[in-house]
């Protein structure tokens, strides 16, 4: 039975179909795997708090998050060094974030489970995320103002969260003074800079030029001075409270309020209240700066330059690639050109993306920009303007990569028009290009649309090319912002991808970083999958509404 | 048909009354038609610029050097004494020349005229019976050896100073061991040959009277109290005859000490106890009746280049032996000239070298790369002195015309030649020659070392392990979605996997090197079990299905067993999994890794090419996947009916007609996806170590030609060889996806026509 049921082929058919559950199987466990990592990113996780035996027998109580539980066989455990009874087959391992990088070096420990006397999740522990030195876990004892204690037990929280509010506000006060109206400033001042220069070079630098400059530049100080005394005066009001709180082993620490973002105490929120907390967290995430060197805070620059990046290319890659699917399908005649088209389309997809990178940054950056940093710019020399990886050259670097992209779908949408409509529209004595403009082009739009989509998916994923080109891990400046000429395409920028690549594998505390990894990564799958479903929707309502037009 | 539109148009216009408005609808076709023509062929013109441009930045890799004399003058103040040697400075501004009177003469080295004059403060009654350099000799110091047994040390110096934008260069002589001379033979012998080398403070100097060798080493010694400073010196002599020695030289370390003899024998003393230098090796390193008639340093002091009378220069290098004890050895030669080799002067930053042979031939190498750069005459018999300057770029002599000459040499990229970059270089200081990839080195000592052989070996070994997980999973899948699946579920599977090809690689990249790496590393066992429990689980369900009742078998749904065995798949991969452990404790007595490590030797690198193998597996799947099931998908369909109607089972029909009419779509679908396993970067960036090893094993990392430029493009000067040869790399990427490209696209376009007709 075995040797028929073999011989009818069956058993192969089951066998490719497995291959097709597994590559269902990957797909589905590699989303879900981001989706899970990332999205508990935001949920506060309970503090714990285990009485522990350490190594010298001493009983000791360690405060923190429990991040992960190993499990390891008794031989592997003890062939690395642990020391296990006889009757003991498995290590089971904690994983937890105690934070207080400041007091102890790390911010994450490994407990073995074996010594875990007991542990409790007392409702008073505190989460303090702070500006600097990552998290603080303990319990609040009081808040001061100056050096005098003003609260102190039950009362601590409610001044603590009163007094923050306070002190957050003065701190946005102080960032929005200092990026906005000193940045103009600053701003300003290397503009008259680099103006000054330039007239040198003119010879047009004369003593009438020079007092309108000293000028300028005396206006722009005197605003300056008031900028700065109102920053002195908010420094002094956010720097007078601070929290007092122990950690575990029972130091008390004064963190000073200007460097709190946030203090939760997780383990008294319910469900509703983490949920609450859970967007509040999403929202920072989304719509903040990052902070200590990524690996907290949001990532909002990353997904600026993102956008803007993906915006720059399709301004660029649209008419190009749209173009020349008009010429294949349109004008040329079928044959060897179109033929070589084609190779070169296909090429031109196939050619790994470092290689653009590469060609990006020899030809754009260093020949095209170093030009016209020579005609346009000499008076920044010898720092580059565009001579240097930026926005702009990582667009159209982008937008070639993308090219066939575009090209391939919307050749598709043109050859899905039926015939019967040119011949309609050439028929009544319109030319080929008002035929195409008016009747043509805008039936195949959808296709072109599903192109534009494909080519900013691959965009805003590709990392490789970027990194040659003009991503940076921090950039100072959005490439966009309030000071003329507004756009700067000569500023390096932040990217989703990139950002993983480097909090992921550059950072110097990776493990702090993980989880805000997989929120970043989460946040770039679920575009990407997003804005492909989108074009494959599209495609399929263009197919549905062109076979009604040919039935 | 567009011909024959565009005359139907015009025509039917020019009937028309031609109103302005007419006028400037024909311009605006004709225009766009130009524009559009013009935008279709820009596609073809992207291409070839990118190749072009790629090919432009490689191309000086491979260009020989070129030498021109640009000015030649009498030797400046050539009443004072004859030349010793001269020098030049590294803004090749000002050069120098020595007398054998102890002058020193500093001139424009562009025009030959006299900057300044320097008297060398020798002791009176005095002759200068020998002179020698220090190493580097980018340190300026001169030896002068005199008539009665003493030497003196000067120093060469170029202060550069800026006055408003202009560069000036001013020479000196400065004394590093104070201005009296140093008593090196307290007898009054004269020193014949000597070396020496001098640091902050100290000195050692080799000399050789008439008939001895005598080793002094110098120690600056301040003592606290007395203003002067005392030398302390240590005195030794080398158990060897003296009489025939014409050559010494004393590396920069001064830890070793080379004499070379009038018979062809080159002595290897270690020196690195002053007391008590030990003489390790004699050995005869010309040929049997050739004379050693030039020899000198390369830069770094590893080798030392000798040149004979037979017009051979071959290179020696400390090489550890099979006994692991440092030993000279041959490890190139360069024949430079049928006539002897008179003077030898490396570049003082990389490892090339200049030849001189007695005719006035003139010669540049680079010896590692074993190029020969450049072959020019430049003088009429032999030059008294030749000169390469700091950077190399230019070359200053003094012809037996009684004219010193000054060349411009222009050298960019010697050490990169096709056999260096490909095949196996014995570097200095290796046991044997080897493929190594190095760009930057900790000091100019260690020239950079530009194989690409094992970053192109890295390329194909990560592209082999993703085709080994691609190929089977995605030609299965194609198959069975394109010809068994309901068609109700094929319209949700195909797209769901070829959104996979959607997924940022970065992505994937980081999940295997923070996710599956460590999840591997700890689950070994459970991977190779998976293998095996995997085929089997399936294999037992399908005959499970297959011996039910017939009314439960007809109840099954036609097509839809890809999505049965989505259970049956997770319950054996957690049943594989979950024995990892017990295996690895049971089976190899500790983790499968140890195992590896004590039975074969293999050891486990945790960023490894399995990782890489499955992460760019599940990249490349859906390309290949998604072509491959268009292939199969669009083979005609009375052709499988055909075969059905006779008789034949389905899966015959499959494996004999279908997959034989599609196998060019497949072929060309496997071509795509190695293309796109060959040229990905994030994922092999970060799932691997990065460490450019060639090692075949699945346990060990690679560095691929991608990860290699993105990791050291941002670091790499412009223009710099370094930068060529990224792009060298990039242009190699670049034509291997095009071949492959091209040709599963030419298939792909024949199998079309091919399609079409039947």
């Amino acid at each position: 039975m075995i040797k028929i049921w073999f011989k009818s082929g069956s058993p192969w058919i089951w066998l490719n179909a497995a291959a097709v559950s597994i590559c269902l199987i990957m797909v589905v466990g590699v989303l879900g795997l981001v989706a899970l990592r990332g999205a508990g990113h935001f949920w506060a996780s309970p503090i714990v708090q285990f009485s522990y035996q350490d190594d010298d027998g001493q009983v000791k109580d360690i405060i923190g998050e429990h991040v992960d539980t190993t499990i390891t066989s008794a031989l592997m455990a003890k062939s690395s060094g642990y020391k296990l009874a006889d009757n003991e087959d498995v290590l089971i391992q904690y994983l937890i974030k105690t934070g207080n990088r400041d007091l102890t070096d790390a911010d994450f420990r490994w407990i073995q489970e074996r010594r875990v006397k007991s542990q409790a999740m007392p409702a008073d522990m505190i989460v303090v995320e702070r500006r600097e030195w990552g998290n603080f876990y303990g319990q609040l004892t009081g808040v001061k103002e100056g050096n005098t204690v003003i609260a102190s037990g039950e009362s601590a929280w409610e001044m603590l969260q009163a007094r923050l509010k306070i002190t957050l506000a003065l701190h946005e006060q102080i960032t929005h003074l200092e990026k906005i109206e000193i940045g103009a400033i600053n701003y300003g001042f290397e503009q008259l800079r680099l103006k000054q220069h330039r007239l040198e070079l003119k010879n047009q630098w004369n003593a009438q030029t020079a007092k309108e400059f000293t000028d300028k530049k005396s206006t722009y100080d005197i605003d300056y001075k008031k900028y700065q005394a109102q920053l002195a005066e908010l420094y002094q009001k956010i720097r007078r409270d601070s929290l007092v709180a122990t950690t575990e082993d029972g130091t008390e620490l004064v963190i000073p309020l200007l460097k709190v973002v946030e203090v939760t105490q997780p383990n008294k929120m319910g469900v509703f209240t983490k949920i609450g907390h859970y967007f509040k967290k999403l929202g920072e995430f989304l719509s903040e700066d990052p902070r200590e060197a990524n690996m907290e805070g949001g990532i909002f620059p990353a997904i600026f330059g993102t956008i803007m990046m993906v915006i720059m290319m399709s301004i660029i890659v649209t008419p190009f690639g749209v173009i020349a699917a008009v010429y294949l399908r349109e004008y040329a005649k079928q044959g060897f050109t179109t033929r070589l088209i084609r190779i070169a389309v296909n090429n031109l997809a196939g050619v790994p993306s470092i290689v653009y990178g590469v060609f990006g940054l020899g030809f754009f950056v260093y020949i095209l920009g170093g030009n016209i940093d020579k005609l346009f710019f000499p008076e920044a020399s010898p720092a580059p303007v565009f001579g240097t990886p930026g926005l702009l050259w990582a667009s159209i670097t982008l937008a070639l990569l993308t090219l066939p992209v575009v090209i391939v779908s919307t050749e598709e949408g043109l050859a899905r028009v039926p015939k019967a409509i040119r011949e309609g529209s050439l028929a009544l004595g319109a030319t080929k290009i008002e035929t195409l403009w008016r009747t043509v082009l805008p039936m195949a739009s959808p296709a072109m649309m599903t192109g534009l989509i494909l080519a900013v998916a691959r965009a805003a994923g590709e990392v490789a090319p970027l990194m040659l080109v003009g991503v940076v891990k921090l950039a100072p400046t959005l490439p966009l912002d309030g000071n003329y000429p507004f756009l700067h395409l000569d500023r390096k920028f932040m990217h989703l991808g990139f950002h993983i690549y480097d909090v992921g594998f550059q950072s110097p505390n990776v493990e702090a970083a993980r989880s805000l990894v997989y929120g970043t990564s989460l946040l770039l799958v679920l575009v990407i999958i997003g804005l492909n479903l989108a074009a494959i929707l599209i495609r399929n309502h263009l197919r549905e509404k062109y076979r009604a037009l040919e039935g | 048909m567009s011909e024959l539109n565009n005359s139907m148009t015009q025509s039917s216009l020019n009937t028309a009354t031609t109103s302005a408005y007419e006028k400037w609808r024909l311009l605006k076709d004709a225009i766009m038609h130009r524009a559009v023509v013009a935008g279709g062929l820009s596609v073809i013109f992207a291409i070839v610029v990118i190749f072009f441009y790629l090919l432009y930045v490689v191309y000086p890799l491979f260009l020989s050097a070129n030498a021109e004399q640009v000015a030649q003058y009498p030797i400046p103040e050539e009443s004072v004494g004859k030349t010793l040697f001269l020098n030049i400075e590294e803004q090749n501004e000002i050069a120098a020349r020595f007398t054998d009177n102890g002058q020193v003469i500093f001139f424009e080295a562009k025009t030959g005229k006299t900057i300044s004059q320097r008297t060398v403060l020798l002791p009176p009654d005095t002759k200068i019976t020998s002179i020698a350099q220090g190493s580097p000799v980018s340190e300026g110091a001169v030896i002068y050896g005199l008539s009665n047994g003493q030497a003196v040390i000067v120093k060469q110096q170029y202060k550069v100073a800026f006055v408003g934008d202009k560069r000036v260069i001013a020479p000196s002589l400065k004394y590093p061991l104070g201005e009296t001379p140093l008593v090196i033979d307290d007898t009054g012998a004269a020193l014949e040959k000597i070396a020496f080398k001098v640091g902050e403070g100290s000195a050692t100097i080799v000399a050789k009277t008439a008939d001895k060798i005598r080793l002094t080493s110098l120690e600056k010694e301040q003592s606290l109290f007395a203003e002067e400073a005392s030398l302390t010196r240590t005195d030794s002599f080398l158990d060897m005859p003296a009489a025939n020695i014409t050559d010494i030289l004393v590396d920069k370390e001064d830890r070793n000490l080379f004499l070379v003899s009038d018979d062809g024998s080159l002595s290897f003393i270690d020196i690195s106890k002053k007391d008590a230098p030990e003489i390790k090796q004699h050995l005869n390193v010309v040929d049997v009746g050739q004379k050693i008639t030039s020899l000198s340093f390369l830069n770094g002091d590893l080798s030392i280049m000798i040149g004979d009378s037979s017009g051979l220069v071959s290179q020696w290098s400390l090489v550890k032996d099979t006994f692991n004890k440092p030993a000279f050895q041959r490890i190139r030669a360069f024949k430079v000239s049928d006539k002897p080799v008179i003077s030898i002067n490396t570049e003082q930053r990389r490892k090339g070298f200049l030849t001189v042979d007695i005719d006035g031939g003139m010669g540049i190498y680079h010896s590692t790369a074993e190029r020969e750069l450049i072959k020019e005459k430049i003088s009429d018999g032999a030059p008294l002195s030749t000169i390469l300057s700091p950077r190399a770029n230019a070359l200053l002599l003094q012809s037996n015309d009684g004219k010193i000459h000054f060349w411009k040499v222009d050298n960019e990229h010697p050490e990169v030649s096709i056999k260096s970059m490909w095949k196996k270089v014995w570097y200095e200081s290796y046991a044997k020659p080897t493929y190594i990839w190095q760009s930057s080195s900790a000091s100019n000592d260690f020239e950079p070392k530009y194989s690409l052989t094992p970053l192109v070996f890295g390329t194909l070994k990560a592209a082999f392990y993703a085709m080994l997980v691609a190929i089977p999973l995605s030609l299965m899948g194609a198959i069975y979605t394109a010809y068994f699946m309901s068609p109700k579920m094929r319209i949700y599977a195909k797209p769901s996997i070829e959104i996979m090809g959607a997924l940022p690689t970065v992505i994937l990249g980081f999940l295997a090197g923070l996710w599956l790496a460590p999840f591997i590393e700890e689950n070994l066992a459970g991977l190779f079990a998976l293998l095996l429990v995997l085929p089997m689980g399936v294999m037992l369900f399908a005959f499970g299905v297959q011996c039910l009742p017939e009314t439960m078998c007809q109840k099954i749904p036609e097509g839809w067993d890809a999505a049965m065995l989505i259970p049956v798949i997770m319950i054996s991969g957690w049943f594989a999994f979950s024995i990892s452990i017990p295996l690895e404790t049971i089976l190899f007595h500790g983790t499968l890794r140890d195992w590896f490590k004590t039975e074969f030797g293999i050891g486990y690198d945790q960023r490894n090419a399995l990782v890489v193998g499955i992460a760019m597996g599940f990249a490349v799947v859906p390309t290949i996947f998604s072509i491959a099931e268009d292939a199969i998908f669009s083979v005609p369909k009375h052709l499988t009916v055909g075969s059905l109607a006779l008789g034949a089972t389905p899966w015959q029909t499959m494996i004999r007609v279908v997959l034989l009419t599609a196998s060019p779509g497949i072929f060309s679908a496997i071509m795509i996806g190695f293309g796109r396993a060959v040229g990905e970067t994030m994922i092999v960036l970060m799932a691997t170590g990065n460490t450019p090893v060639m090692d075949l094993s699945v346990f060990q990392g690679m560095r691929t030609l991608a990860a290699n430029i993105a990791v050291e493009m941002p670091e790499s000067e412009v223009d710099s060889t370094h930068y060529r040869v990224l792009f060298l790399a990039a242009l190699v990427l670049f034509m291997f996806t095009f071949v492959f490209n091209t040709l599963a696209e030419v298939v792909r376009q024949r199998l079309r026509e091919k399609y079409s007709s039947l």
